[in-house]
């Protein structure tokens, strides 16, 4: 018999990013805000404190700061044919836990959507002729405009200080941004960072190719910074531990650093930790979340009653909620009806070392998560896809992240791989060797989906979210497209030998091997009840006091990072609660 | 002969005895006398307001030392360590059997300017009564109608103090009083202007800088109440810490600094020259960020009027030669070489930190410090700007004191205060050996 809380106006499930965000919104609106979040509680100093934190076997390799896979996980199977297995070792994705979420080990690379992406099926459509959308694939709009999310994009920059420089603003095409930017109301808060070696050959080959480079967006500060809530950032000093890791500078935007501090402050907010949410409550109806139920720290069932319910948790508890709660009707495959669990999709990384001669030194062991030179003249639909054959595009970059030795140095083809053959290609090629990459789009497909797996079931009891995923066709031929590029820009740079991995037709989804933590969908937002979960303001269709946030609710994947579009959803959402719901509760959206 | 003898001896017994009878007399009244608080009839007739009680209370930083941690506000329990051992603050909540309720206007301003409680017992100085007696009547009355109305009333009786008997017996503190306290209430100095008089009657009475930053003589007393010699505010050092020179130094004190940033500094804790460390944080975050500007702009004024502390003190001329130095990767010293791998990140290898952000190092008055206790109490334990309403981040420095012993930590601070042209003493070993204990003893204590 579960222990039953004293009820709040809104729970939070998960405080990294999005919670962050709505719980600061909304206790700033008044309301009584409780947050629940299933880890630790983390701040800069003690827990990201220079020296420790910067330990590469502790976090790069032993993944100090990401979810513990023994207690709760996801199954994985590449069709719906196969038998799912639980993913037991963190390798293709990486998520995060405790106070600040993946918004503490990600990199930084902080960009918005291109407006097209937002109504993918129409634009191609429109361009190409319903007939180029290849069977199976389930494009669909995502309700909302690009034009309607622009103020919090631009909030959601200020908050975390973001550095970089405009390309376009209200329509004026900027020198040094970048050219194919969607309209931005004003400049970056912050200028670009410095660049450093890999970045700044990048930018220049890439230009005497006739592409367009520009300052990657970066969460990594490069002024000291005073965002609106008062909190402040710290310039990033290129210490080259950002992704995987805590920052110890101030310098990358967390909650933490953004967020927390001006939050803790609010008197009618409060956070508990060690609180696994199990499911959402609703009424016997099924329309009206009464709240959630968790288990604390002593394995004590605790019943919290709310008035509304926010899902902030990463996307893959955020879709588990939904399927473990029954609230709305869960995607079947065969006939395509449902929506929970529908248009699961991910993201694809070709990544490929440059080896340069000894008169270039790259110094990779420095480094910024987001600092870096991009190209978008194949992102989206910016370029011509009719003679390609493929939906989806993406944006290629050199970034210079930092790298260390356990992290993995890489070598040229044919070097040995142990012994002092090893050693010695090591310090022959450490300082002179740099990385670019692409970043695309996966679609959304009829055969790739989220449900409950009816066989592995969490420390708790849960039945684990089973992940149904694979590249498709037109996936693997984008990314060919792509390999070519990073090819002929490698060549462009210099580089004397290239190694790394570019998707083929061919390959299968390696979850042994990091790709991307940017999972997406599954909880789609959209205009149609039929095909979504949330609406436009992200708040459920069938129960109107839940609102569910993060990278589940894309209508399909997008090349971007996603945590710029993340953020901004939340923004809106607590926008239109504070302007619309709360005067007045109930659908904000008629079906 | 014997008698005799007697007889020649007798008028010194006398007056021997006399003598002695003389100072028990004079004792037992000094011990006895209550004093008289001569409060004049107008008051009497004043409404009391406590609303502006309430903003005494935050110039007099009430609540921090009268609040233990997770404890009920004003209801007391705070250890403050003394030399001769600890002693609790009181419960000043308006319960009338544990706290003030019951407490006239004459009990509270003889607490407050004279430190005898309606008793008739001694409070130990820890309580700054040695400040407060410079408060107005009105202030005074204020503060009681505030603390008397608006605090919630707590039952929970205030604790005895760890002093060990003898020092435990409170009538000697009649004797210290006699010698060192001043009660006389602040004297406006007509030749200067109501800012600057506003501020020395913060200063040097609610705000009481004094109970920390004004050195002490043998009796733990003051040597400076009322700020007439160059003493007052010259700085001293305390509990694991020093307390920097508030006088107008251009090295240690706050020579180079401008009216505004001594004002940005008390309200954010901390300016373009330096971050406030050790329980300045606590003043900050309890009392000054919620003063006036007007008022912080008064300590401000008052504070850049103080001359010189007199005595060698550290000097500061800024040159760039240590930055081109590590530049250049020929910085081989020991402190130098601890300096870039755990300070630069922040600090930079400027030594200028970055604005309002991380600390300077270059010219910053707490490294500058004759004492060097405050600078090494932060590379040891590590040191967080108080977050404020208006900064709420509270900028974080972890400690180091783990990594590095007393030989590497002395080499660093000493490359501290002797790069990017300050020009302060070295820091030994030996300094840090014993600041390393002393800051595990008052850590002990909390």
């Amino acid at each position: 018999m579960a222990t039953v809380s004293k009820p709040v106006d809104v729970v939070i499930v998960g405080f990294g990013w999005t919670g962050a965000i709505m719980a600061i919104e909304l206790a700033q609106a008044g309301l009584n805000v409780l947050a629940l979040e299933r880890g630790e509680d983390a701040a800069t100093v003690p827990n990201w404190a220079y020296p420790k934190v910067v330990d590469e076997i502790a976090q790069s390799a032993r993944n100090g700061l990401l979810q513990n896979l023994s207690k709760t996980t996801v199954t994985i199977r590449h069709g719906k044919n196969e038998r799912a297995v639980p993913y037991r070792q963190i390798g293709s994705f990486k998520p995060g836990t405790g106070v600040g979420g993946a918004g503490i080990h990600w990199s930084g690379v902080h960009s918005r959507v291109m407006p097209q992406e937002l109504r993918l099926k129409s634009h191609i459509t429109e361009r190409y002729g319903a007939h180029f959308i290849p069977a199976g694939m389930t494009l669909q709009d995502w309700g909302v405009s690009f034009a309607e999310l622009e103020p919090y994009f631009d909030r959601f920059e200020a908050v975390c200080g973001t550095s970089g420089k405009a390309g376009n603003i209200q329509g004026r095409m900027l020198e040094g941004g970048n050219p194919f930017e969607a309209p931005r109301s004003r400049e970056f808060p912050l200028p670009p960072l410095t660049d450093p070696p890999t970045s700044a050959l990048f930018a220049k080959a890439t230009n005497e190719l006739g592409y367009h480079p520009y300052p990657l967006p970066a969460a990594n500060a490069s002024r000291p910074y005073t965002n609106p809530y008062g909190c402040q950032l710290g310039p990033c000093n290129f210490c080259g531990f950002c992704s995987d890791y805590g920052c110890i500078n101030y310098s990358k935007a967390s909650p933490q650093t953004t967020i927390l501090p001006a939050l803790y402050r609010l008197p009618n907010f409060a956070l508990r930790t060690h609180a696994h949410v199990l499911k959402v409550n609703t009424d016997n109806t099924g329309k009206v979340a009464t709240g959630v139920t968790y288990v604390d720290a002593e394995g004590r069932e605790v019943e919290q009653p709310a008035s509304m319910v926010i899902l902030a948790a990463f996307h893959l508890h955020n879709v588990r909620l939904m399927l473990s709660s029954g609230i709305g009707k869960p995607y079947d495959p065969d006939t395509g009806e449902g929506t929970v669990g529908r248009n699961f999709c991910y993201q694809l990384l070709n990544s490929v070392n440059l080896f340069f001669d000894q008169s270039v030194y790259i110094n990779q062991f420095m480094g910024a998560g987001g600092v870096g030179q991009a190209i978008e003249d194949f992102y989206a639909d910016n370029f011509d896809h009719g003679p390609q054959g493929f939906i989806g595009g993406g944006v290629i970059w050199g970034r210079q992240t930092g790298n260390g030795p356990v992290r993995g140095i890489p070598l040229p083809p044919g070097s040995p791989s142990w012994g002092s053959g090893w050693k010695a290609a090591v310090k022959e090629n450490f300082l002179h060797a740099g990385r670019i990459e692409a970043q695309m789009s996966n679609m959304a497909y009829r055969g790739c989906f989220l449900d409950l797996d009816p066989t592995y079931r969490d420390a708790y009891g849960t039945p684990l979210l089973r992940m149904t995923l694979n590249w498709q066709d037109n996936d693997l031929r984008m990314s060919e497209f792509f390999g070519e590029r990073l090819s002929q820009i490698g060549k462009a740079m210099g580089a004397k030998s290239m190694s790394g991995r570019v998707l083929k037709r061919g390959d299968n989804w390696d979850t042994r091997a990091y790709q991307s933590t940017h999972i997406n969908g599954g909880t789609a937002m959209g205009a149609d009840p039929k095909t979504s979960v949330v609406n436009k303001y992200l708040q459920s269709w069938d129960a109107s006091n839940l609102f569910v946030l993060g990278a589940n609710v894309f209508a399909h994947g997008i090349g971007y990072n996603p945590t710029g579009l993340v953020g901004a959803l939340a923004y809106w959402s607590a926008a239109n609660i504070r302007s619309a719901y709360l005067k007045s509760p109930g659908p904000l959206v008629h079906a | 002969m014997s008698t005799q003898r007697r007889a020649v001896r007798r008028p010194w017994v006398i007056a021997t005895l006399a003598l002695i009878a003389l100072v028990i007399a004079a004792v037992v009244a000094i011990v006895a006398h209550r004093p008289d608080i001569a409060l004049p009839p107008t008051l009497a007739q004043r409404q009391p307001d406590a609303a502006r009680g309430a903003y005494v209370a935050v110039l007099g930083d009430c609540a921090f030392c009268h609040t233990k941690g997770g404890g009920q506000p004003f209801a007391g329990g705070l250890k403050l360590s003394t030399p001769i051992g600890a002693v609790y603050s009181s419960n000043i909540t308006p319960d009338p059997e544990t706290g003030i309720g019951n407490y006239s206007l004459e009990d509270f301003v003889r607490v407050m300017r004279f430190g005898v409680r309606p008793d008739g017992a001694r409070l130990y100085p820890a309580m700054p009564y040695t400040a407060y007696a410079r408060a107005t009547d009105q202030d005074l009355q204020d503060l009681l109608a505030y603390l008397q109305s608006r605090v919630a009333p707590v039952h929970e009786a205030s604790r005895t103090t760890d002093i060990p008997w003898p020092l435990n017996l409170r009538w000697p503190l009649a004797l210290w009083n006699a010698e060192f306290h001043d009660p006389s209430r602040f004297k406006t100095d007509t030749s200067k202007d109501d800012q600057w008089n506003r501020g020395a009657y913060l200063v040097e009475g609610l705000a009481h800088c004094g109970t920390c930053h004004t050195p002490r003589g043998l009796f733990f007393e003051e040597k400076d109440v009322r700020g007439v010699t160059n003493l007052y505010l010259s700085g001293t050092k305390l509990d694991g810490g020093s307390p920097i020179n508030l006088r107008g130094n251009e090295g240690d004190g706050l020579g180079r600094w401008s009216a505004g940033a001594i004002a940005s500094l008390l309200q954010s804790g901390r300016n373009e020259q330096s971050a406030v460390t050790g329980s300045m944080a606590d003043v900050v975050r309890h009392s000054t960020q919620y003063m006036t500007e007007h008022d912080v702009a008064a300590i401000a004024a008052y504070l850049k009027s103080l001359s010189p502390a007199p005595g060698e003190r550290a000097r500061f001329a800024a040159n760039d030669t240590t930055t081109r130095t590590v530049m250049a990767g020929t910085e081989r010293s020991p402190g130098g070489r601890i300096y870039m791998d755990s300070c630069a990140a922040c600090h930079r290898l400027s030594g200028g930190g970055e604005s309002l952000t991380f600390p300077t190092l270059a010219g910053n008055s707490t490294v500058l410090n004759s004492d060097p206790s405050s600078l090494v109490a932060v590379i040891l334990n590590g040191a967080r700007i108080p977050a404020t309403d208006a900064t709420p981040t509270g900028l974080a420095m972890p400690g180091f004191g783990w990594r590095y012993d007393d030989i590497d930590i002395a080499a660093l601070a000493t490359f501290i205060r002797t790069s990017w042209g300050n020009d302060a003493t070295p820091v030994s070993a030996r300094q840090v050996s014993q600041l390393r204990h002393e800051l595990s003893l008052s850590r002990a204590d909390r």
